[in-house]
């Protein structure tokens, strides 16, 4: 990353003269790289110590969804136990199977886990609180998200296990499946905003866009956690079915970077949820903005796990079906919506914003009736009772 | 249907998240037990044990071993066989209790606690030694007399040899009470 993509930052912008401060005059010239390195060692960090904070809680919560106490013994309330499990981790034997593809193999962690830390790079985590403002920050995320499923298919391919190509190619199908009601979705909140840049997304909503867009944050919503495979869409690794899907053949700490990716996307997930629908770190005064956007980002994770704890996994055609015959017509019932309110509306005042969301709160409603009866939904209740089954014994019988 | 399955699912996770979790931190908690458990360490009183033998008759799997010896006391001052060897093999016990239904003197109870796993089995049988010594908590099984008491073995003290037995029969209005009453 070249420093000068970072020049508009006000955090490199306090670190590069901290260090130009520092530096004797002969080395000015690398301040700039020193600063850059620093700013992305700081953001590096920030995925290492959320996504152990965000194991422990998700565990936590899940166990209390479930009545139990989830890990409580190490450290205070538990905290340490991600620390324990990497230890564990590490201590283990690393196996490779003989028929596995070494360098393949070996690779594909580090591809699965390197996307997760490119996207936390767009991330407006505050006002002036990011690493990079791109302005094509949607389409980065897209692009560098679907990189992912590239480690995921290395990882299945190259193990030389059939339940693990059977994940990997589950993964590629979820990803083809789900990135087109992801985007269409996403079509819709530039449709509104303008701009591709996430700090102008975040600056330009006048109110949280799950407000104005509904649907179009189910849609989101529903394929991201589709294509960061958490349940109820888990069926890359379903335990039931296939072992554990892509990472059957790994241990150690090759499985621990596994699910260091899998949890940090997670992160990662509901950070965009965060920024894009939630009007990031926009927030009342009265707290900063990092606090802000940290709330959001926790009620976000939160419903995640929430239908983590509730759904259970569904089948690989049902993941399809949903994805093309219900999730595809709804984002483009979102994304003509939209568009239609955008030509008559151009400049909403808050009149128009009350009739845009009050619509498109009925447009959602609507379409998902209509759609859910469409697809052949049955009413069991009002099925009509069964003949009762003829009495031969007290018929005549000539 | 339209999603209503999945809200209700949902509001149906959400009121677990807010109850009490039913999580017993074992090595801090117990789970309470009744008083009537059958637990794994009898508690035998070797003041109250004439050495009949009648629990070795009728276990069913033929782990407790006694040995007497015919005391050399005259039959005027109490006269009891002493006990050479007391053992039982609580490996293969069932944990049926008809050995302390069996025991005529009440020396033989069904002890109350469920922590004496072992990692080998020889280690489970409990010699007289141990059985001797042992801290008494009874269970309450097969014995009104200490249920009667309100005892707990759980919480309550250990009871010595006088304090376990039958010491009189109960009159016709107990009985009738216990028995036909209720």
């Amino acid at each position: 990353m070249s420093p000068t993509v970072l020049e508009t930052n006000a955090l490199y912008q306090n670190i590069y003269s901290l260090i130009s401060w520092v530096l004797p005059d002969s080395l000015s010239g690398i301040a700039g790289y020193v600063a850059g390195l620093a700013i992305v060692l700081f953001v590096a960090n920030i995925v290492l110590v959320i996504t152990p904070l965000f194991i422990w809680f998700e565990r936590r919560i899940l166990g209390r969804f479930q009545q139990r106490l989830g890990p409580n013994r190490w450290g205070p309330f538990g905290l340490l136990q991600p620390i324990a499990d990497a230890i564990k981790l590490i201590i283990k034997e690393d196996i490779i199977p003989r028929g596995a593809d070494r360098p393949v193999f070996n690779a594909a962690p580090v591809i699965l886990f390197m996307p997760v830390m490119l996207m936390i790079a767009v991330i407006p985590f505050g006002t002036q609180f990011y690493l990079v403002d791109l302005n094509v920050g949607v389409l980065y995320i897209i692009a560098v998200g679907t990189l992912e499923t590239i480690g995921i298919f290395m990882a299945g391919w190259a193990s030389g296990n059939r339940y693990a190509l059977m994940g990997a190619v589950r993964s590629v199908a979820m990803l083809v499946s789900y990135e087109v009601p992801l985007v269409m979705s996403l079509a819709a909140v530039l449709l509104w905003t303008g701009s591709m840049s996430l700090v102008d997304i975040v600056d330009k909503q006048p109110v949280p866009l799950i407000l104005l867009q509904p649907l179009g944050f189910f849609v989101f919503i529903t394929a991201t956690i589709a294509e960061m495979n958490r349940a109820p869409f888990d069926l890359i690794e379903a335990e039931s079915e296939i072992v554990a899907g892509y990472h059957t053949e790994y241990s150690g700490m090759k499985f621990g970077v596994f699910q260091l990716a899998e949890f940090a996307s997670v992160v990662v997930g509901a950070g965009f949820i965060t920024a894009i629908f939630l009007k990031g770190a926009a927030g009342w005064a009265f707290l900063p903005s990092p606090v802000w956007f940290s709330l959001k980002w926790l009620a976000v994770i939160f419903c995640i796990i929430w239908i983590r704890a509730t759904l259970p996994r569904v089948r690989v055609d049902q993941v399809m079906a949903f994805a093309w015959k219900f999730l595809l017509p709804l984002s483009a019932i979102n994304l003509i919506a939209i568009a239609v309110e955008i030509v008559l509306w151009p400049s909403p005042g808050s009149t128009e914003l009350w009739i845009i969301g009050l619509a498109n709160f009925a447009i959602a409603g609507i379409a998902i009736f209509a759609l859910a009866t469409a697809l052949g939904h049955r009413n069991f209740s009002a099925r009509e009772p069964q003949r009762p089954i003829r009495n031969i014994v007290s018929e005549k019988v000539i | 249907m339209y999603g209503i399955g999945i809200a209700k699912g949902l509001i149906v996770t959400l009121k677990n998240l807010f109850r009490t979790p039913s999580t017993v931190q074992y090595p801090e908690e117990r789970v309470e037990q009744h008083s009537r458990f059958r637990g794994q360490e009898f508690s035998w009183y070797e003041e109250r044990c004439t050495g009949c033998a009648s629990c070795a008759k009728y276990c069913p799997l033929g782990i407790i071993e006694i040995v007497t010896d015919p005391s050399k006391q005259a039959m005027a001052d109490g006269d009891k066989y002493a006990i050479e060897k007391f053992d039982i093999d609580i490996g293969r016990c069932m944990y049926c209790g008809l050995c302390v239904e069996a025991c005529p003197y009440d020396a033989l109870f069904m002890g109350s606690g469920f922590e004496r796993a072992r990692y080998t089995r020889s280690e489970l049988f409990i010699p007289m030694e141990e059985l001797k010594n042992a801290t008494k908590r009874p269970s309450t099984w097969f014995r009104p007399q200490l249920e009667d008491k309100g005892y707990d073995p759980q919480s309550g003290q250990p009871l010595g040899w006088k304090e376990v037995g039958r010491h009189e029969a109960p009159d016709y209005e107990a009985m009738r009470r216990r028995w036909a009453d209720r």
